[in-house]
C-alpha cells in the first residue's frame, strides 16, 4: 500500500504530551500508522497505542509542538509501520525513523519490512558457538562475546564507552575465517560529537562501507527514539537472515530509549512500575534486545552490543537491572578504574559473558581458556579483598600468600586488563599474558584449573 | 450457545468486545479475522475483557470475538515428553513448519501427533468397574517413560463394556466403552483438562524423600523433598538459570518440566541442543526423553506467559498421576507475576505493592500448593508427586519486593542467591547463610539409611565451620586475620576449603556438573577429617604455616571435578593420604622437640 492511501480524519479531540487523540474513528487498528498534517502542511508520522470506542489514541514521533487541535489531519495509512530494505542500505546514514540523513535519494527497496519484528520461535534458532575475538584482553579472555550474542555495556558519564565499542566494532573477527563484520550503528539521543565519533572511526577503518547508521542526536524528537532501534534492529536482521551477513549492532545510549518509553506511559496515565517506568518495561526492552541471534540453516547472525549509561553509576537502577535479565551478561565500566587511568576500565567482577562456556575450549579456542578466566576472576576478586584489609590493618598485617594475591591483582590491571585503544591483540597473547599473571601465584592456589594444565602453561617458581 | 461478539477496543494484550454476555468467566475465545487465541477475564454487562495471547497489532475495532465455550485447557496423552510448546500447548516445531523462523499469528495446530499409533498394552478388563483417574492400559511414550492411560479425573465411574486389545492405536480411537446406569462413555488415550484447575488426587502425604539433584549445596546443606517447593531468588548473572538447567538435568525425578516463563530464547535452545545428548546419570538415556518444554520468551506476546505456568502444572500433575515423580522448574515466576501486573493495569484495577494487583499473594499461593506428592485416583493404588522450583527475579536483587516476599511465604526450601557470591564467581552463588529448608528433618532418614548413619552430623559440623567464619569475619574486617588465635585461624582456613571444595561447583565441567550423594558425603567426611587432624597437630605444636602448606589440600580441593563419580574408591586414597601427612608433619615437629 503507498503512503497516499489511507482514511483521513480532522477531528483531534485533545494533544497533551507526545500523544493525540483522534475522534469519530471508524476504521483504524492497534499499531497502525498515522501520518499526520499540521496547519501549515508539514507531515509527521505516529502510530495507534489504542483504539476503540470511536476514538484513536496517537503517539506521535516527531512531538507535538506546533500541533493544532483546529486544521490539523490525521491519515491512516492502514499498515504498521514498515522499513524498506535492501543491499543499497550498506554505507548509508538514516535518521531515527529511518529515512535518509546524508542528502542521498531514497534507497530502491527490495521489500519492507515490519519494524516490530516477530518473536524468533527459540525452535528455530541456532545456539550460538562461535567466538569472536575483539582483539580486547579482557573481553577475549574473561568476558568472551559469541556470533549471536547479545552482550550490553554498561557504562557511567563521561566512561569511555563508545572508545570500547568502536574499538570492537572495527576489530571483531571470527578467527579462521575471512568475512567481516557488516555494523548497524544506532545513535539513540546521544550527543552530536559521539555519533561523529563513531562515524569517523568507521570510516577511518575502511567499514563505513559495510556499515549502516541510524541517527537520532541529543536534538532529535525524544519519541523517535521509540524506533530507532526498531528500524535498526529490523535492518540488522535483514543483513542477517536475508543476505547472510554477520551483523554486529551496537545501540547507544538505551536509557534514552527507556527514558522516552517512560515519557510516553506518563502521558497515558499508565500505573507506574519502578522510580516511574512502566511496568512493561521488561517486555518492551526484550523485544528489542532478543532481536539477536543466529537462525539454523542461515548463514549470517545478528550480534547485539548495546549501550546503557547507568544513572548515577547504579547498576540496580530500572534500566541497566532490566537489561542485566534479558542480556547475555554485561560489560560494566568502573569508575576507579576510570580515574586510575585503565583503558578498558571493565569492572570484570561485575562483569559477565553467560555465552563465554559455549564459544571457548578445545577445538574451538583453547582447552584452559575457560579456567584461566575462572581462575583470574578468583585470583581479582581475592585481591580486591586483600586490598581492602590492607587499607586497614596495612600490609603487615597480610599473610604471605595474601601479599602474593596484592602483587597479582596489579599485574591483572596493569599487564592483562590495560591496552591501548588500537591494540589488537591475538588470543594466544591475551592468555599468554594470563598466565604471566596467574605464575605470579603460588601453583597450590589454582584451584580452578586442571592439573594437565597448569603443568603446561604455569611459569611460576613453586 | 456460544458467544458471538464485536471488538470495541484495542490496547496491546487487552481486548474490549460487546455482545458476550453468554461467555463465562476464563472461556477461550477466538479474536478477530485472524482467529487469535484469548481468555475472558472480565465481564460487565455484556462487555467483556480478553486477554490475547499473540500480537494484537493491527487488530481493530468490529472484527468478530466468538466464543468456544471451553476454558483454557490442555490436552494430555502419550505424545507429550520430548517436545516444545509455547505458553499455551502450541508445539513450536508444527509452528516453524507454518510460520517459519518467526512465530506468527493464529496457527492452528494440535499439541501432539494425532495421527501417530502407539502399542497400547489393557490392563484394565472387560466388566471391570473403573473410577475416575483409574489406569486403562499403558503405552511406551519414549523409550524412559511407560505412559499409563488414565481415565479423566471428572469421569463418574462405570463398568468397562469393552476395552481394545492389545495393538497399534492413535490416540484419537476409542480404546475403552464404559457405562453406567445406561449413560455410555467413549474413552479415548487422550482426555483434556483446564489448566486453571488443580487435577484431583485421593490424598496427600508428607514429603519425606530426597529429590537428589547432584548439586552439593542443594542436596546436602539445602535439600528439597520429592513433592517440595523451593524458590530461587537472585540479581541478574547470579545463576538462576544455570541451578535450573542443572535442576532439570540431573534430578531424580522420571518426568521434567521446564518452563521459560518470559525469559531468553537461547535458552530453551540451550536445552533443546543439550538435552538430545546429555545421558541421564542413572538410565544411560537421553534426557530429553523425560522432559517437556514449555516456552514463553521475554518477546513473546505477555499474556501467554501468564498461562505458560499453569499449563506447565497442569502437564506436571498428569504425570504425577500416573504415578511418577515429577519436578517442575519454572523460570522466572517474576516475569510471570509482571504479566499479571500488566493485565491488571490495563483492567484499571486498583494496584498493591509496584503496581502489582492485591491478588499477587494468592495467585502465587495457589500455584506453589500444586506441589505435592500424592496418592492418585483410581485404580491400581500408586503415589506420585511434584516438585516446584521457581526461580524470582527480584528488581535491583532487592528481595524485599513483592513476588521475593510473597513467594517465600508459600515455599519450603529457599535458596537467595547473593550478588556478591557471584562477582567473586562462587558458583552457585547460593548464600548459605540466608538459604534454608524446611525438609532437613524429613530427608535426612533417608540420607542415614541410604548414604551413612553419620550424615546427619557430619553436616551439621561442616555447618558449623561456616557458621563460625561468618562471625569471624567480621573481626577479621576490623583487625586483620593475624588478630586470631590460631586455631581460629584454622576455622577461616576450613571454611575456605569447604567453599572450594564444596560448595563451588562447575555447572560446565563434565565431572563437577553432577555429584553423586555418596561423594558429596565422602568430600565432606574429608573436610571434617582434616579439621580434625589439623586441630590436634595444632594443638600438639605443628605450626599453622605447615598445616597451610600441607599439598593434601590442594588434593582435597580439586577432588571435585578430578575424581569422577564411578572412581570414589580414590577418595579414599586421599583419605590414607591425609592420615599419612598429619603423621609425618606430627612426627617431624616430635622430631624438631628431640633434636
Amino acid at each position: 500500500m503507498s503512503e497516499t492511501v489511507g482514511i483521513e480524519y480532522t477531528k483531534v479531540a485533545e494533544i497533551k504530551g507526545p500523544l493525540m487523540i483522534i475522534d469519530g474513528i471508524t476504521k483504524a487498528s492497534f499499531d497502525e500508522l498515522v501520518e499526520i498534517e499540521s496547519t501549515d502542511g508539514e507531515r509527521r508520522l505516529g502510530k495507534v497505542l489504542e483504539v476503540g470506542n470511536g476514538k484513536a489514541v496517537v503517539q506521535v514521533f516527531e512531538g507535538t509542538t506546533g500541533l493544532a487541535i483546529s486544521g490539523t489531519k490525521a491519515k491512516f495509512l492502514g499498515k504498521t509501520m514498515t522499513m524498506p530494505v535492501s543491499q543499497e542500505l550498506l554505507g548509508r546514514v538514516f535518521d531515527g525513523l529511518g529515512r535518509p540523513n546524508d542528502s542521498l535519494p531514497d534507497p530502491v527497496a527490495d521489500r519492507f519490512i515490519d519494524v516490530n519484528g516477530e518473536p524468533m520461535n527459540p525452535e528455530r534458532r541456532e545456539y550460538p558457538t562461535s567466538f569472536i575475538q575483539t582483539g580486547v584482553s579482557v573481553i577475549d579472555g574473561m568476558l568472551t562475546l559469541v556470533r549471536g550474542q547479545k552482550l550490553p555495556i554498561f557504562s557511567g558519564s563521561g566512561m569511555p564507552h563508545n572508545i570500547l565499542a568502536a574499538q570492537i566494532a572495527r576489530q571483531a573477527s571470527v578467527v579462521g575465517t575471512k568475512e567481516d563484520f557488516a555494523v548497524v550503528f544506532a545513535a539513540i539521543g546521544v550527543q552530536y560529537s559521539e555519533a561523529q565519533y563513531f562515524k569517523r572511526s568507521l570510516e577511518e577503518s575502511g567499514a563505513l562501507r559495510r556499515s549502516v547508521l541510524f541517527l537520532n542526536l541529543a536534538d532529535d524528537p525524544a519519541i523517535e527514539r521509540i524506533i530507532t532501534p526498531r528500524v535498526a534492529l529490523t535492518v540488522a536482521e535483514y543483513l542477517a537472515f536475508d543476505l547472510g551477513m554477520h551483523v554486529l549492532a551496537i545501540l547507544t545510549d538505551m536509557t534514552n530509549y527507556a527514558e522516552a518509553l517512560r515519557e510516553i506511559s506518563a502521558a497515558r496515565e499508565e500505573v507506574p512500575g519502578r522510580k516511574g517506568y512502566p511496568g512493561y518495561l521488561y517486555t518492551d526492552l526484550a523485544n528489542n534486545y532478543e532481536r539477536a541471534g543466529r537462525i539454523k540453516g542461515k548463514n549470517g547472525s545478528v550480534t547485539q552490543v548495546p549501550i546503557l549509561s547507568m544513572p548515577a553509576d547504579d547498576i540496580t537502577h530500572p534500566i541497566p537491572d532490566l537489561t542485566g535479565y534479558i542480556t547475555e551478561g554485561q560489560i560494566v565500566l568502573g569508575r576507579d578504574l576510570f580515574r586510575k587511568g585503565i583503558y578498558p576500565s571493565v569492572n570484570v567482577l561485575m562483569s559477565l559473558s553467560r555465552l563465554m562456556k559455549d564459544g571457548v575450549g578445545e577445538g574451538k579456542t583453547r582447552a584452559d581458556h575457560m579456567e584461566v578466566g575462572n581462575q583470574l576472576y578468583d585470583a581479582y576478586s581475592r585481591a580486591q579483598e586483600v586490598r581492602a584489609l590492607a587499607e586497614i590493618v596495612g600490609k603487615a598485617g597480610l599473610t604471605g600468600v595474601d601479599l602474593k594475591y596484592l602483587e597479582a591483582g596489579d599485574l591483572f590491571e596493569k599487564h592483562f586488563l590495560k591496552q591501548n585503544q588500537d591494540e589488537n591483540r591475538t588470543l594466544e597473547e591475551t592468555l599468554g599474558r594470563a598466565w604471566e599473571v596467574l605464575s605470579s601465584l603460588p601453583e597450590g592456589e589454582l584451584t580452578k584449573i586442571k592439573e594437565k594444565n597448569v603443568r603446561q602453561y604455569y611459569k611460576g617458581k613453586q | 450457545m456460544v458467544a458471538r461478539g464485536r471488538i470495541v477496543w484495542v490496547s496491546g494484550p487487552a481486548v474490549k468486545a460487546d455482545g458476550m454476555s453468554s461467555t463465562k468467566m476464563y472461556e477461550t475465545v477466538e479474536v478477530g479475522e485472524s482467529k487469535l487465541i484469548g481468555e475472558v477475564i472480565r465481564l460487565t454487562g455484556d462487555v467483556g475483557f480478553v486477554q490475547v495471547y499473540e500480537s494484537t497489532s493491527g487488530l481493530k475495532p468490529g472484527e468478530p470475538v466468538v466464543g468456544t465455550g471451553q476454558p483454557l485447557s490442555v490436552l494430555l496423552g502419550p505424545g507429550i515428553i520430548g517436545r516444545i510448546y509455547d505458553g499455551i500447548q502450541r508445539p513450536l516445531v508444527e509452528m516453524a513448519q507454518k510460520t517459519g523462523d518467526f512465530i506468527g499469528r493464529g496457527i492452528a495446530t494440535t499439541p501432539v501427533d494425532m495421527k501417530k499409533k502407539y502399542k497400547f498394552i489393557p490392563t484394565a478388563k472387560k466388566g471391570e468397574a473403573i473410577q475416575a483417574g483409574s489406569i486403562l492400559g499403558t503405552v511406551q511414550e519414549t523409550p524412559l517413560l511407560t505412559h499409563s492411560i488414565l481415565v479423566p479425573p471428572n469421569y463418574r465411574g462405570g463398568t468397562i463394556r469393552d476395552i481394545a486389545n492389545e495393538g497399534e492405536y492413535d490416540i484419537n480411537q476409542v480404546i475403552a466403552n464404559t457405562e453406567q446406569n445406561g449413560l455410555k462413555t467413549e474413552l479415548r488415550m487422550y482426555h483434556k483438562w483446564p489448566v486453571r484447575r488443580p487435577r484431583p488426587y485421593a490424598e496427600r502425604y508428607d514429603p519425606s524423600v530426597p529429590l537428589i539433584t547432584g548439586q552439593r549445596i542443594i542436596d546436602t546443606y539445602f535439600p528439597i523433598a520429592k513433592g517440595g517447593t523451593g524458590a530461587i531468588p537472585g540479581g541478574f548473572g547470579t545463576g538462576k538459570t544455570v541451578t535450573l538447567h542443572q535442576i532439570a538435568k540431573w534430578a531424580d525425578s522420571k518426568v521434567v518440566v521446564y518452563i521459560g516463563c518470559g525469559e531468553r530464547g537461547n535458552e530453551m535452545t540451550e536445552v533443546l541442543v543439550e538435552f538430545p545428548h546429555l545421558l541421564d546419570p542413572r538410565s544411560g538415556r537421553p534426557l530429553m526423553e523425560r522432559t517437556v518444554l514449555v516456552a514463553n520468551t521475554s518477546n513473546m506476546p505477555v499474556a501467554a506467559r501468564e498461562a505458560s505456568i499453569y499449563t506447565g502444572v497442569t502437564i506436571a500433575e498428569y504425570y504425577r498421576d500416573m504415578g511418577f515423580d515429577v519436578v517442575l522448574v519454572a523460570d522466572s515466576t517474576s516475569r510471570w507475576a509482571e504479566a499479571l501486573r500488566e493485565m491488571s493495569g490495563r483492567l484499571e484495577e486498583m494496584p498493591a505493592e509496584e503496581g502489582y494487583p492485591s491478588y499477587l499473594a494468592s495467585r502465587l499461593a495457589e500455584f506453589y500448593e500444586r506441589a505435592g506428592r500424592v496418592r492418585a485416583l483410581g485404580s491400581p493404588d500408586r503415589a506420585g508427586s511434584v516438585t516446584l522450583v521457581g526461580a524470582v527475579s527480584p528488581s535491583g536483587a532487592d528481595f524485599t519486593e513483592p513476588v521475593t516476599t510473597h513467594t517465600i511465604r508459600f515455599i519450603k526450601t529457599f535458596w537467595a542467591l547473593d550478588t556478591r557470591l557471584a562477582y567473586s564467581r562462587h558458583y552457585p552463588s547460593i548464600n548459605w547463610m540466608q538459604s534454608y529448608s524446611g525438609y532437613l528433618e524429613d530427608v535426612s532418614k533417608w540420607w542415614k539409611q541410604n548414604i551413612s548413619a553419620d550424615w546427619y552430623e557430619l553436616r551439621a559440623e561442616s555447618y558449623e565451620i561456616l557458621q563460625r567464619e561468618d562471625t569471624l569475619k567480621e573481626i577479621v574486617r576490623l583487625l586483620g586475620p593475624e588478630a586470631l588465635p590460631d586455631e581460629e585461624k584454622l576455622v577461616l582456613e576450613l571454611a575456605r576449603m569447604i567453599k572450594i571444595g564444596i560448595l563451588q561447583q562447575n555447572s560446565f565441567d563434565n565431572v563437577d556438573t553432577y555429584c553423586s550423594p555418596e561423594k558429596q558425603l565422602k568430600l565432606v567426611r574429608l573436610m571434617i577429617k582434616f579439621y580434625k587432624e589439623a586441630q590436634k597437630a595444632l594443638r600438639e605444636g605443628t605450626p599453622l604455616s605447615d598445616i597451610r602448606a600441607m599439598p593434601i589440600i590442594t588434593t582435597l580441593l580439586k577432588a571435585k571435578f578430578e575424581i569422577p563419580d564411578d572412581q570414589v574408591s580414590k577418595l579414599d586414597d586421599i583419605d590414607k593420604r591425609l592420615t599419612e601427612e598429619f603423621h609425618k608433619s606430627v612426627s617431624q615437629e616430635e622430631a624438631k622437640i628431640v633434636v
